[in-house]
């Protein structure tokens, strides 16, 4: 059954979504996208799946968003005629974004897709110890070393840079 | 031990940037060359293999990792390919902390694709496949020039179009099958009454592996990203990246989870009927080595595809025998441009001819090289084509056999004419002074053409004792 809450909270992600893709700002954007993990986050434990909940607060909202904002102290901010070029062409980029998504939506209303399935049960009462390092170790591990390659771009490329 | 693969680089690259002194950073480029060789030795060896298949460590970790004949010729493949790779680094990357940074980043690239190789389940192929994505953005942009900035952006762009489909279909197959092990999505796709689903999710995951493998017609990235990145990160790029994770998983995805379905056969072999014709038209129109080399991975990578496609074993045998053939001659191609870019600062046939003479070694492995790309035999690229050839003609696949063979010649003439181009002919005023290439490419280089002398002439036990039982047992 859906709520109202629901709805409310699905807006708010999808709002929260789009200002992420169209502010010129990117501290702006990385802000917007933590909301959009916060509020994803709250619609995974109103799914009673609060394992994913724990990972999508705490990763995507929390050391994805302070990795962004390290990189954007290492850059430097647009000169205010680039920024308002950038305010201006804005919109061009976006043209086509809502004819994709009335198409996509007729295609898929006429595609004879049966969606019945039972969704597998989420993890309830299995401990976030127990499933990553019973059942997902190599995972976690390939997920710290992706962070990992991401943190030594941002050192090799932007702060090396800067060292030149 | 298989975990070894994995966490051997990954401590060694968390070692050399502790600060704890210069020393350790002065050790990085011997301590990651003898790893690759390590590991290629072990993984040649089936000692080796059996050695790493004992112990505890896996599962003490608890990682689902394991090694089977095709696992074993990509894993040897990146040994050999890194060891090139990190040899020409060594000679043409300019500075300690730019070299330093750039064997931290082929040790990333090697956990993840040793990682992407040894795994059995869907989302951890994903995970590991986006470490050597990652790790390969940086390399592409090492340099931070303006073309390699470019070639990084169209690569990052793609691949982030590649990552959401692959998470997009491992979130519909999570939903359909209930896990994303190798086994039970096999079993949904046959067996599920919301198979369809499945089959739009696997289709999905596909789409997202010709572009990472840079097919026909997703390679709008790979020939700017080629000629783009320095020198050696191209050896990298052609030799292995795009293959460990793209052309690898297709292979393992085709061969254990689809079951054998026309209508899928039928997509593998038309996207790869039109990644050869489109890579060799095009690179024959081509002005620049790398660029033409680009082109002409498109083409090659295509035949790969074309014999999965076919699905019979002898074909599956032909596309592994072809994959670790084209990781070797390319990577040799790739390093007789390096070699011409390190002595004359070029890699424009326009501006080049004559060298010949001046780099006798460099102008004979890439002749090498061209002749077995071409499949000119007895060099090793020519028994992976007629394999391909003889199985496509035999499943009656008459026009794709055709096809293949006039590309073939097409791939000759292309090839030949950037040999004759850049080695023969008299060498002009400015480019007179030039020397033959440096121990750093002259060295990866001739071991490269001896494998591909060497499997060529070893050809039948080669493919009797390794090729067949890979693609029987598949």
């Amino acid at each position: 059954m859906i709520s109202a809450l629901d709805i409310l909270l699905l807006a708010a992600m999808v709002a929260a979504s789009v200002f992420t893709v169209m502010t010129a700002r990117l501290l702006w954007s990385v802000l917007s996208l933590a909301s959009t993990s916060a509020f994803l986050t709250m619609i995974m434990f109103k799914l009673n799946a609060p394992l994913a909940g724990v990972f999508e607060l705490s990763v995507c909202a929390g050391l994805i968003p302070a990795i962004f904002i390290s990189t954007i102290g290492l850059t430097q901010r647009l000169s205010p005629e680039a920024l308002a070029q950038r305010r201006k062409d804005k919109l061009k980029r976006f043209f086509f974004l809502p004819v994709i998504i009335v198409l996509t939506g007729l295609v898929m209303s006429q595609v004879p897709l049966a969606v019945d399935f039972a969704m597998p049960a989420p993890a309830v009462g299995q401990d976030v110890q127990t499933v990553l390092w019973n059942s997902r170790t190599i995972d976690l591990l390939g997920q710290i070393v992706v962070l990992l390659a991401g943190a030594f771009g941002v050192a090799v490329l932007i702060k090396g840079s800067k060292n030149d | 031990m298989f975990a070894l693969l994995i966490l051997v680089p990954l401590a060694g690259l968390i070692l050399m940037n502790l600060p704890i002194g210069a020393a350790l950073k002065r050790l990085a480029f011997p301590l990651a060359l003898a790893l690759t060789v390590a590991q290629s030795l072990l993984i040649a060896c089936p000692a080796g293999v059996a050695w790493l298949g004992g112990g505890t460590l896996d599962h003490y970790f608890n990682f689902s990792l394991g090694i089977d004949g095709l696992s074993r010729v990509l894993l040897l493949s990146v040994g050999i390919v890194v060891f090139t790779t990190l040899l020409v680094g060594r000679a043409m990357l300019v500075g300690p902390r730019r070299q330093f940074n750039f064997v931290s980043l082929m040790l990333l690239a090697m956990i993840g694709m040793n990682g992407t190789v040894m795994l059995s389940d869907l989302f951890s192929l994903y995970v590991f496949i986006e470490i050597t994505s990652v790790s390969s953005f940086i390399l592409i942009a090492l340099t931070r020039g303006r073309d390699s900035l470019e070639g990084a952006f169209k690569y990052i762009i793609l691949s982030a179009v590649a990552t959401i489909m692959m998470l997009a279909s491992v979130a519909v197959l999570l939903m359909v099958a209930g896990g994303t092990s190798f086994e039970v999505i096999a079993a949904a796709l046959k067996n599920s009454p919301h198979s369809l689903i499945a089959r739009i999710g696997m289709g999905a995951f596909v789409c997202a592996l010709f572009i990472k493998g840079g097919l026909v017609p997703f390679h709008g990235w790979l020939p700017a990203a080629y000629s783009a990145a320095p020198a050696p990160v191209s050896i990298f790029l052609a030799g292995i990246a795009t293959k460990a994770s793209g052309i690898y998983a297709l292979v393992r995805l085709a061969t254990y989870v689809f079951p054998q379905s026309p209508a899928v056969n039928n997509v593998l072999m038309l996207v790869g009927a039109a990644s050869i014709i489109i890579g060799a038209v095009a690179a024959v129109s081509q002005s620049d080595i790398k660029r033409l080399l680009a082109y002409s991975s498109i083409s090659q990578v295509g035949y790969i595809i074309l014999a999965l496609g076919c699905g019979s074993p002898l074909a599956v045998a032909g596309a592994i025998f072809h994959l670790f053939n084209h990781a070797i001659f390319k990577s040799l191609l790739f390093v007789s441009s390096a070699a011409v870019e390190q002595r004359t600062g070029t890699t424009d046939m326009a501006q080049l001819g004559g060298l010949g003479s001046r780099m006798p070694v460099t102008s004979a492995t890439s002749a090498i090289a061209a002749l077995s790309t071409a499949g000119i035999p007895p060099l090793a690229g020519f028994w992976s084509k007629l394999i391909i050839i003889v199985a496509l003609w035999q499943a009656g696949f008459h026009a794709y056999a055709v096809i293949a063979i006039g590309m073939s010649v097409l791939t000759l003439a292309y090839l030949l004419v950037m040999h004759r181009k850049v080695f023969f002919g008299n060498v002009g005023e400015a480019l007179a002074q030039t020397r033959e290439a440096s121990w750093g490419l002259l060295v990866p280089a001739v071991v490269l053409a001896a494998i591909t002398i060497g499997l060529g002439v070893a050809m039948p036990y080669v493919v009797n004792t390794f090729i067949l039982p890979i693609s029987r047992i598949l």
